[in-house]
């Protein structure tokens, strides 16, 4: 029976790929889906190798996976053996591990070392259309090229280094969609964390959030990978935005992207995975791009966040669900309610991470910063996200401009995001972040505060040893 | 495997309310834990940080209070393990001793690494987390029991209905919550859905 196209909805890029890649519905009831890339780093993998020994399994596509080495290692001295044996025991996993089983490893030294998160997407291995799943909740962030990329535990890693394929259940999708364009001085970032304000850290569960409308699609391929890297943050497991133009050009050159022919050929796919203009969603949120104001998360989760300008919130004023957890926000930072957020002083400035440490995050903090000083109270780092940025912003010059204002200038890898190497925050100091996670000890002092904001933002806090608003600063 | 031992038909023992929501996983497991290669001693890292202070002396916490010593079910509240996807956090609460949760809500990657480990995360309403929450704080040992097959809870004789998602309750009912040997049992299938996806092939599919 031939069904009438007035009935027939439209589908999503998630519809599309998912179809694509499922192998088939198992016996749980879920679907089994075939993996297109896979990502490993060093803490996460090695329990997953051992796995694989302990039940004699092989990798079965090994080509298909790439690893590279970002969470623990220290952004200052690189020299091995690391002083931290635990970490230098790490290292060796990974290498042996890759070795042994015939997997691709970007190690330290290597010029295609960085984030995970950052290197994907910037040697052309993340494609739209495709399947992406990598040991890390930030994994969402490669949905910014249109493809379905999301973090995954140990067990699930030893499934994909065995199988290729994961079991999981198909999520709904909401789309976010952005009308108009956000205001000068309003990054992606700022965006990001009003959306997961608005909707809430535990809003996303059970869906995959598709970004779009003019706001979004005006957004470079950077400010997307920014976008969709806190997708986690919003309870969503995965993010993406529909692949345009901006995304072929980004694609087009780099290292293992198609080349020549094979390029032509793959825009065809590229552009049939794209949402239809009909797609049917599970629900839709609307937010106006020029709503959105500069966004600092000051509590102790992303979603507990204002708007530069404002006050902090009272916790009287709170929906009623909300009010523990705010408490304990204001229990833990020692902040006032109803203080104004401007003026409140820092000790430590980062600028980095998977979701703020690529060369536009850079540019953005050295534009602010060119030809002023950091605030002698302030301990202020600026780390790229991989050997790649920092080359180029060495060659760029950004590099000198921070050293001279004051920043300390680091190698590639995650550094001051989590405190899983030796950049750590000390008992009650403030850090402005231009990281993901503002969670209680996240950065590594149990007592330390983390507040986070746009690269832009994090530059001009450095300089004026507290928050201040980046649109007032000029640069 | 669905050896009988891997079944999780009903999950009983006494528990432990755990306050608060948005409870991520880096207060389960503090990041600096994570740079062991194996999982075997996290048992003793779980929520160290809100556990013990800095000198290490214990602090007031429902997992060092005597009166639950011993509980295997926790229970929690909204967006449990939200955060990284760090499996390091339900292995260190399994290898503490913890057989199960109770909780309004989780987050997605932490279910999945639960259900991957045949640990039960099973959903209730708002007021039925306060009043199973209440029960065990006025008894400590109160019985608590989980059970799948009818999706129902028992605490001391009272019942409350629970939800988690369906393929969660079948594969720890029939035991096959270790999912790569029912993934490995399709290897021609995947063979098949890997020769059809265009990038897979160099686009010449």
């Amino acid at each position: 029976m031939k069904m009438s196209p007035a009935v027939t909805a439209g589908r999503s890029l998630l519809d599309k790929v998912w179809d694509l890649h499922k192998v088939g519905t198992l016996p749980s009831g879920q679907d089994q889906l075939f993996i297109g890339l896979h990502l490993i780093h060093e803490v996460t993998s090695p329990q997953a190798f051992q796995a694989l020994k302990d039940r004699g399994l092989k990798v079965m596509f090994p080509g298909r996976t790439f690893a590279t080495v970002d969470h623990i290692v220290p952004t200052d001295d690189q020299r091995r053996p690391f002083a931290d044996e635990q970490a230098e025991a790490m290292m060796q996993a990974i290498e042996g591990n890759t070795r042994e089983h015939g997997i691709r490893f970007f190690g330290l030294g290597t010029e295609e070392q960085g984030i995970v998160h950052i290197i994907g997407p910037e040697l052309g291995l993340t494609q739209p259309g495709m399947t992406i799943a990598c040991g890390d909740s930030h994994t969402s962030t490669h949905g910014a090229l249109g493809s379905l990329a999301f973090g995954v535990g140990t067990s699930q890693i030893r499934d994909i280094l065995a199988t290729q394929t994961l079991s999981l259940t198909r999520p709904k999708v909401r789309k976010i969609d952005v009308s108009g364009s956000l205001a000068p001085g309003v990054s992606s970032k700022d965006l990001i964390i009003r959306i997961i304000a608005d909707l809430g850290v535990n809003g996303g569960i059970g869906f995959a959030y598709e970004y779009a409308g003019s706001a979004i699609e005006s957004l470079t391929m950077e400010a997307r990978l920014t976008l969709c890297n806190m997708s986690i943050e919003a309870g969503a497991r995965a993010g993406y935005v529909n692949p345009d133009a901006t995304t072929f050009s980004y694609l087009r050159g780099r290292k293992f992207a198609p080349q020549g022919a094979e390029f032509d050929t793959a825009l065809k796919y590229w552009k049939g995975i794209a949402s239809d203009p009909d797609a049917r969603y599970d629900d839709v949120f609307k937010l106006e791009g020029a709503s959105v104001e500069p966004m600092v998360a000051w509590g102790i989760n992303p979603g507990q966040a204002v708007g530069v300008t404002r006050r902090l919130p009272r916790v009287s004023d709170a929906k009623q669900e909300d009010r523990d957890a705010l408490r304990k926000a204001y229990e833990h930072t020692g902040f006032g309610e109803d203080s104004p957020l401007q003026g409140l002083p820092i000790d430590v400035a980062f600028v980095g991470s998977c979701t703020n440490g690529r060369i536009s995050d850079l540019r953005e903090a050295a534009r602010v910063v060119k030809g002023r000083t950091v605030s002698p109270r302030v301990k202020a780092l600026a780390v790229p996200g991989s050997r790649s940025v920092a080359r180029q912003a060495e060659a760029e010059g950004l590099a000198e401009v921070f050293r001279a204002a004051g920043f300390q200038w680091r190698e590639a890898g995650c550094s001051m995001c989590l405190a899983m190497n030796p950049d750590k925050l000390t008992d009650r100091q403030v850090c402005a972040s231009s990281s993901n996670r503002n969670f209680i000890g996240r950065q590594g002092s149990p007592k330390g505060r983390t507040l986070l904001m746009s690269p832009a933002m994090v530059a001009a806090a450095a300089l004026a040893g507290e928050v201040v608003d980046v649109r007032t600063v000029g640069a | 495997m669905a050896a009988t031992e891997s079944m999780r038909v009903r999950v009983e023992g006494r528990a432990i309310p755990l306050p608060g929501d948005d409870i991520d996983t880096d207060r389960i497991i503090p990041a600096r834990y994570l740079r062991e290669i194996t999982f075997e001693a996290l048992g003793k890292y779980a929520f160290f940080d809100e556990r013990y202070d800095e000198s290490g002396k214990p602090k007031a916490h429902p997992l060092n209070d005597p009166r639950f010593a011993g509980g295997a079910i926790l229970i929690v509240g909204r967006n449990f393990g939200c955060g990284s996807s760090r499996e390091h956090a339900p292995q260190s609460l399994m290898r503490m001793g913890i057989t199960a949760f109770i909780g309004e809500s989780f987050a997605e990657i932490f279910s999945g690494n639960c259900t991957a480990l045949g640990l039960p995360a099973a959903r209730v309403s708002h007021e039925d987390a306060q009043a199973i929450s209440a029960m065990v704080e006025g008894d400590p040992r109160a019985a608590v029991s989980i059970d799948l097959d009818a999706a129902s809870i028992t605490v001391s004789g009272r019942r409350f209905s629970f939800t988690m998602p369906d393929s969660d309750r079948r594969s720890l009912l029939t035991g096959e919550w270790d999912t790569t040997s029912v993934l490995l049992a399709n290897e021609k299938a995947i063979k098949v859905a890997a020769a059809r996806i265009p990038y897979v092939n160099s686009f010449r599919t």
